[in-house]
């Protein structure tokens, strides 16, 4: 055995002096054609635009969902639902757009361009990136499976108990959620520690931590929360489906249960989730925005410590889910006080992106648009949630439209806007067209006056007593027009929503062609073409700042060194990309990627078939579902060569 | 360009110990597994916090260690002998890796046999009290992931067999080893939780 | 005492008006529990429109203080700002919103020391357990013999603190009374309490809160606050049964009655005595049927007991088997439950 079995002296070069190179990637890299290759791909730019689809296909599910309910609304008495019908479908709105869009969108946005900010050729786990989507959409068909056929959940997206025991909900739909949820947990977290491990191990030399788009350290902080917080909500499921299905007790009074440790569980998980569903978001403005504003963020650092102090300090503040709960006074005011200090970090963005357009110079292209706009939603957002910090104050606002308000505000403002903005700033590099910008400025403006006119007067529907999640109400109470206002306001916004879908199907044949940099942008994606080859860069680049494209343009001293694009690792003995160390990025060693798979796909069935046995109580194909999902991890995890697992030489 | 970029000198290809994404993947997953266990801990304390009738949590008095404490010892024991493994591959000794996997393996459905056996001679069920349902859901969840774990041992010791690692290349040793020492301490913590505790206060 | 002076008949005429025409608001205090908070609800409420405000001018003032460019051909190369300034102005902000969050929590923790206990020891103590989809009212006296049930409707005397014990009989729900105070949960398995009080004699809405089923938007509840004399009566008027005052006991109604409906309503000194639904004992005092679902009038209350699913859809009550003779004998013998 020879020590060179095992090590390799890296070339390094250029593509221009090696002709062939980039033949020879492509032809490794590429994913098969045809059905083999839609099923087994583990391109992350591939999984990356799947994630965004389907997402974007649950955000439009959900917002019909709300589009029939908010019609019940619009005036008082209203008999166009049946109670049932419209506690389902409030259930499968809330459910679809926490779960099934905001959390999938962001990460499809960072699957398919992590590697390209970090300069590396796929993410760490490529299998385990198609594993979790395969699992997200298997999930989705699981729920929505139960609502076709009548019985989609109905206790409302946070599912109390005691509603949501067998004894008050006897047929199957809280079933269906609670496995269905497991499922996608499943999903999740292999996808959060997929981030977690290519932040750590895979960005390009010379990407030190401080030189680390804002985009990845908003996603490495909602994937590290993910990997503590949802094993709290799969928990609480799995314990409620055993409370409804092999007579536990853990959640029912009568007999040593609780039915605050529900709360407990749900909102230790779901407090840190609405950071995770927002911090890269605002990632992709603290990208985005500096570039139609021609500088640098101003604050980078700060930005990127706030961004990792508001997740760890929500971990602390899930009580403020429960203060009308009866709990202790000390124990809540402790609550109280944090969820109100809270703010603070959150305030370092507001006024990090202010001022980069104060001391930059705005291009007032949609992208923009969507991203300075999206700093006043937040802050509404942001306040709305501030006063229900306030204990007292919460006692009055909790349960009421208010904080209706104050989740689309959050959620609307701090997820859609930014993913919008995100949309018209990245889809010249995925599509290789340019999004049509006066239809952007349709799509904007009713998009931004439609979700203005529908949400704000929940605020004061609320301070005027409305209690949410009432499938009608009575005439006299004073909430009737702004009822109809929000319902109005609504649907523009729907028209907005649909004027970007348009904007998107249209362009993606007849946009106008972007080149590899149509925004004179500074980061890493933007040096290589749109779309990106499969292989993303023909050379591992060699980063010196952070903003590797505008090197040389902002004054810097002649001394500083220089970022290398065109020069680089090539590592072309088969699917290769560069580790580097966790802090400094200096390179550490090659990694053998794998190729196209079918393991990812086959697990996800393997395992959806668990659950349907499960949820049906048919044992045979629980049992089936189980052993082919470990046969088949055997054979995935088998030791393979060509990746470097076993002894012997691994290259081609 | 910097010079170790520039002239850079031989550098590891592969899956190589503790720089494989492998080993840092598993490590993540142990931190989601572990948070697991930290909430049914919680679940169990809790719960365990609230007014019971006497006697009725634990159920019927605090759990006998007549078979659990030898049963810990079984899984430290089987631990010892996977660490040992490791050792054997770490000095090319691929018997003593074989050997070491296989011990611990068995080791380990022993662990699980005796458990079964403690299960069915408890005086209260999955469904006779919340002390119950924690009792088997916490023991169970952790039996799952021994479970898995004595899977993970004996494909690793049929790995072994087949020759495929040496001093060099053994990562997936090194990850499955990982795992198996969480469950152990895994284990610790749920034994001190419901053997420990009641006998404490 | 807290609460806002009297600021002669105008205000208290607009609020009076705002209540009638928003009946579940909070943003008018009505007694000393509710007084602070509210002030601290406009407090907090202004600093966040002051704050969305000064932001969106400072947005504003950003965007707009040079000329701008306007969007440009796909890979124009455009020139860059210097990289400098600006992060004097995050710490600026950071630190005036840290000093203004910190005065919120001071002011937060003296409003809840405020309203934490009554000034004066509790009028009384009343029980009330939600159930899917009314409120039970149980008075607790002292002497045994002046407990009674109701339903849905709670008077109380005004200018005095009442404790309310909450039992949660199925679900979760929420008891909120906007106008007196913020809410708590009726939990199974635990009991919560609160405490209200109504500085002045009127009618105060109530609402669950709590999504408790498909009947969540037909829980509501009346607070009334009464004179302390109209109190007493009342409370002992509540004591005596109806059947002392029927002239007629064994009537064709009260007869269809018990067979029909005493399996789940309860009348005092009748051999009604169910618990499943409201006690009707005092029926026509009340404002409302179903908990707060119709107003009580004889044309609802045929409505609702022929087809309470048309009313209510999902309650528990089944529709009655009865004939219209026997639905027209029932209703004459509601209306002697006064």
């Amino acid at each position: 055995m020879s020590v060179s079995d095992y090590e390799r002296v890296p070339e390094i070069g250029s593509a221009v002096l090696r002709p062939g190179l980039t033949d020879r990637l492509e032809r490794m890299w590429e994913t098969r054609p045809g059905i083999r290759g839609w099923f087994a791909t583990v391109d992350h730019k591939r999984i990356g635009i799947r994630y965004i689809v389907t997402a974007f296909a649950f955000l439009i599910a959900g917002g019909l969902e709300s589009l029939i309910f908010r019609l019940q609304l619009a005036g008082p008495n209203l008999r166009l639902l049946t109670p049932e019908q419209y506690d389902q479908l409030f259930t499968m709105h809330g459910m679809t757009m926490i779960f099934l869009y905001a959390g999938p969108v962001l990460t499809g946005f960072s699957n398919y361009l992590w590697p390209l900010l970090l300069g590396a050729r796929d993410m760490a786990l490529p299998r385990i990136n198609a594993l979790s989507y395969w699992i997200y959409v298997c999930a989705g068909i699981f729920l929505y499976a139960a609502f076709a056929a009548g019985f989609g959940p109905n206790d409302g997206w946070f599912n109390y108990v005691p509603y949501a025991a067998r004894a008050y909900n006897g047929g199957p739909n809280v079933d269906f959620y609670a496995l269905g949820m497991i499922l996608l947990g499943i999903s999740t977290t292999v996808g959060a520690v997929n981030f977690v491990v290519t932040f750590l191990r895979l960005r390009a030399p010379g990407m030190s931590i401080d030189r680390v788009p804002i985009l990845a350290w908003g996603t490495l902080t909602a994937s590290a929360a993910n990997i503590f917080a949802i094993p709290a909500v799969s928990l609480a499921f799995f314990l409620l489906w055993l409370d409804r299905n092999a007579g536990t007790h853990f959640f029912d009074a009568t007999t040593g249960g609780e039915a605050l440790l529900w709360q407990h569980l749900f909102w230790m998980f779901g407090h840190p989730w609405v950071y995770a569903i927002v911090l890269p978001a605002m990632g992709m403005v603290s990208d985005g925005l500096p570039v139609f504003c021609r500088r640098p963020l101003v604050g980078y650092s700060m930005v990127a410590l706030a961004t990792v102090a508001t997740m760890v300090l929500g971990f602390g503040v899930w009580v403020h889910h429960m203060f009308a709960t009866g709990l202790p006074s000390v124990s809540l005011s402790f609550f109280s006080a944090a969820s109100i200090i809270i703010a603070v970090p959150s305030a370092v963005g507001v006024f990090a992106w202010i001022a980069t357009i104060w001391y930059g110079r705005p291009v007032f292209t949609t992208a923009f648009l969507f991203f300075a706009s999206f700093i006043v939603l937040f802050t509404v957002g942001g306040v709305s949630g501030y006063m229900t910090g306030s204990l007292p104050v919460d006692w009055q606002l909790t349960d009421t439209y208010f904080i209706v308000a104050h989740i689309h505000y959050v959620l609307i403002g701090i997820n859609v806007f930014p993913v919008a903005g995100a949309a018209y700033f990245w889809f010249p590099k995925i599509t290789g067209r340019m999004l049509d910008e006066r239809l952007g400025r349709w799509n904007f403006w009713t998009m931004f006056v439609g979700f203005n006119v529908g949400f704000f007067p929940m605020h004061l529907s609320g301070l005027l007593g409305m209690p949410r999640r009432v499938y009608t109400y009575a005439d006299g109470m004073g909430w009737n027009g702004l009822n109809l206002i929000t319902t109005l306001g609504s649907y523009v916004f729907a028209v907005g929503v649909l004027l970007l879908i348009i904007n998107i199907v249209s362009s993606y044949r007849r946009g106008r062609p972007a080149g590899d940099n149509p925004w004179d942008s500074p980061t890493l994606e933007w040096a290589t073409t749109s779309p990106p080859p499969p292989y993303n860069f023909a050379v591992i680049p060699t980063v010196a700042s952070r903003h590797p494209l505008w090197e040389g343009r902002l004054g810097e001293p002649d001394t500083q060194q220089r970022s290398s694009l065109k020069a680089g690792f090539l590592l072309d003995h088969g699917r290769e990309t560069l580790g580097t160390t966790a802090l400094e990025a200096e390179p550490d060693l090659i990694l053998k990627m794998p190729a196209d798979s079918y393991t990812p796909v086959i697990l996800a069935m393997s395992l959806t078939i668990l659950f349907t046995g499960l949820v049906l109580h048919i044992g045979w194909l629980a049992v089936a579902g189980a052993l082919a999902a470990a046969a088949d991890t055997i054979a995935w995890t088998w030791p393979e060569r060509s990746l470097g697992q076993t002894a012997g030489a691994a290259d081609a | 360009m910097p010079e170790h970029v520039a002239t850079p000198g031989p550098m590891a290809v592969g899956a190589i110990g503790t720089r494989a994404s492998g080993w840092w993947a598993m490590i993540f997953m142990i931190f989601t597994e572990a948070a697991l266990f930290g909430y049914l801990l919680f679940s169990y304390f809790y719960l365990a916090a609230q007014p019971h009738m006497p006697d009725t949590f634990p159920q019927g008095g605090s759990p006998s260690l007549r078979l659990a404490l030898p049963n810990t010892g079984i899984l430290l024991l089987s631990s010892a002998a996977v660490a040992w493994a490791q050792f054997g591959i770490e000095r090319d000794r691929p018997v003593q890796l074989a050997l070491g996997l296989g011990f611990g393996a068995v080791l380990g459905m022993l662990f699980l046999g005796i458990q079964v056996f403690e299960w069915w001679g408890q005086p209260f069920t999955l469904s006779s009290s919340s002390y119950g349902s924690l009792y088997f859901t916490v023991t169970g969840f952790h039996m799952a992931h021994v479970l898995a774990g004595v899977i993970i041992l004996w494909a690793l010791c049929a790995w072994s067999l087949l020759g495929l690692f040496n001093r060099v290349r053994y990562a997936h040793i090194h990850i499955g080893a990982l795992y198996w020492h969480f469950v152990d301490a895994v284990w610790l913590a749920v034994f001190f939780t419901f053997y420990v505790t009641p006998r404490l206060s | 005492m807290g609460g806002m002076p009297d600021a002669g008949p105008s205000v208290d005429t607009l609020i009076s008006v705002f209540d009638a025409a928003a009946p579940l608001n909070f943003l008018s205090g009505h007694g000393d529990r509710a007084d602070p908070v509210v002030a601290l609800t406009f407090g907090v409420l202004l600093v966040s429109v002051a704050v969305v405000a000064i932001i969106t001018l400072l947005l504003g003032a950003a965007i707009w203080r040079r000329p701008g460019i306007a969007a440009q051909p796909p890979g124009t190369r455009l020139s860059l700002e210097p990289a400098a300034g600006g992060q004097r102005w995050i710490g600026i902000g950071v630190g005036v919103s840290a000093f203004v969050l910190l005065l919120s929590v001071l002011w937060t923790m003296q409003v809840l020391a405020t309203v934490a206990s009554p000034a004066a020891p509790a009028a009384l103590t009343i029980e009330i357990t939600g159930h899917q989809w009314w409120w039970q009212v149980r008075y607790l006296s002292d002497d045994p013999a002046r407990a009674f049930v109701t339903a849905n409707e709670i008077s109380i005397p005004a200018g005095r603190p009442v404790r309310f014990r909450l039992i949660g009989a199925d679900v979760i729900h929420s008891f909120w009374v906007p106008a007196l105070f913020g809410k708590t949960d009726l939990i199974p398995g635990q009991i919560n309490t609160t405490w209200l009080e109504a500085r002045r004699p009127g009618v105060y809405s109530g609402q669950c809160t709590e999504y408790c089923g498909v009947e969540h938007a037909h829980m509501g509840f009346s607070v009334i606050a009464l004179p302390e004399q109209e109190f007493t009566a009342w409370w002992d008027r509540q004591l005596r049964s109806p059947a002392e005052s029927d002239a007629a006991p064994a009537s064709a109604g009260n007869i269809a009655f018990t067979t029909h409906c005493g399996s789940c309503h309860a009348v005092r000194g009748t051999p009604s005595a169910g618990i499943l639904g409201p006690d009707l004992s005092h029926l026509m005092t009340r404002r409302t049927l179903a908990a707060g679902t119709l107003p009580n009038d004889s044309a609802n209350l045929v409505r609702f007991i022929a087809d309470p699913q048309a009313a209510k859809p999902g309650s528990m009550m089944p529709r009655p088997d009865i004939s219209a003779r026997e639905l027209a004998d029932i209703r004459a013998y509601l209306a002697t439950l006064n």
